[in-house]
């Protein structure tokens, strides 16, 4: 399953156990994405660290 | 709160425990949430994914049909404000509102700990940079200033002397939010090993730790501090089960300062824990132990 990187254009090849909302980083230019459909499968920039971000 | 496409049938059709209906809330998926939804397929226990960028609560009419929540949440904010309308409607959640409320500001952690008589380092709360430079010098350098909302060791500052501390509390007047200016002091507690240590508690057991290390004050694996097993001494056992207790309860992990003269004391208690650096150290399936939980605290469980 492949999906193409917002931020620089790579063909980037996704795990075949890939979940919606997982976090991957392009290979390419080390963006941070965040997997926001499978089927299409479609990355966007993964939102920054938020203040209340945490465990 | 039904989700589009709901896979389940009314809640007066389910009969057996595999077909509980459990509500994972969550944000990104870490390797946690992985781990834990991997877990919950291996046993055929279906769920659904709440996901926090796309819920809505009707706070007026809302009927909720999960038999159980597990909040998985990175936003303490949103995870505070989910799980208090869940459990406001019946919902049973882990961990609860009370205790994501506690965990997730560390002054209510404190309190909370020096209440149920956990031992945990000296700390002082303040409201003025005036004030809290006076807090500041009564504890003595070297102090540790943290926000009392945040994680992974994120804007915690050890101030070794008057000038730090002078400028670091006229930077979070000036620049931080309000938050900011609630300044919460802490003794600074050295590490005679260069570690601390990463307990995790689910329910009434302390069922492992690890030490984590680091030449970095601050030793959070999320800032590279590495993991290695850490043994479950009674004594660890006792104090991180009471400091559990003293929270509300539920699945925790718990950061412990070991002391020079070997006291061990309660740092902080996190409620949405992490533990993808702590299952291969320790041997424990984690996720495993944290769905046993889940599955137990399920209502009609």
């Amino acid at each position: 399953m492949n999906a193409t990187c917002p931020e620089c254009d790579a063909l980037i090849t996704l795990a075949a156990d890939v979940v919606e909302n997982e976090i991957v980083v392009c290979p390419d230019c080390a963006a941070e994405l965040e997997v926001i459909s499978i089927d299409p499968p479609e990355l966007a920039l993964a939102p920054e660290v938020g203040e209340d971000w945490g465990e | 709160m039904i989700p589009p496409n709901s896979p389940w049938p009314p809640r007066s059709v389910k009969i057996g425990a595999n077909k509980m209906r459990i509500g994972i809330l969550c944000s990104r998926i870490r390797v946690e949430e992985k781990l834990l939804l991997a877990e919950l397929d291996r046993r055929h226990v279906s769920y659904v994914k709440l996901d926090d960028d796309d819920i809505i609560f009707n706070l007026n009419e809302d009927v909720h049909e999960y038999d159980v929540v597990l909040e998985r949440s990175i936003h303490h904010s949103r995870a505070l404000y989910a799980l208090r309308a869940l459990n406001d409607a019946g919902v049973p959640t882990v961990n609860t509102a009370e205790v994501a409320d506690v965990c997730g500001d560390k002054f209510k952690t404190t309190q909370a700990l020096i209440k149920a008589g956990v031992p945990t380092p000296r700390t002082r709360m303040a409201f003025s940079p005036a004030s809290a430079l006076r807090a500041i010098e009564e504890l003595g350098y070297p102090v540790v200033l943290k926000p009392a909302i945040g994680s992974w060791g994120r804007l915690i500052a050890k101030v070794n002397d008057r000038e730090a501390a002078e400028a670091l509390l006229e930077h979070k007047e000036i620049l931080g939010s309000y938050h900011h200016s609630i300044f919460y002091i802490q003794e600074y507690v050295p590490k005679p090993y260069n570690r601390d240590i990463r307990a995790f508690v689910v329910g009434d057991e302390c069922i492992c730790a690890i030490y984590r290390t680091s030449e970095h004050w601050i030793t959070n694996t999320a800032r590279g501090g590495q993991a290695a097993v850490c043994p479950v001494t009674p004594l660890l056992a006792d104090i991180c089960v009471g400091a559990a207790h003293a929270v509300g309860g539920g699945v925790v992990a718990i950061d412990v300062l070991e002391t020079t003269d070997g006291r061990l004391l309660i740092n902080e208690v996190n409620y949405t824990m992490e533990f993808r650096n702590s299952i291969a150290p320790t041997g424990v399936d984690i996720p495993a132990r944290i769905i046993d939980y889940t599955l137990a605290a399920a209502r009609g469980a």
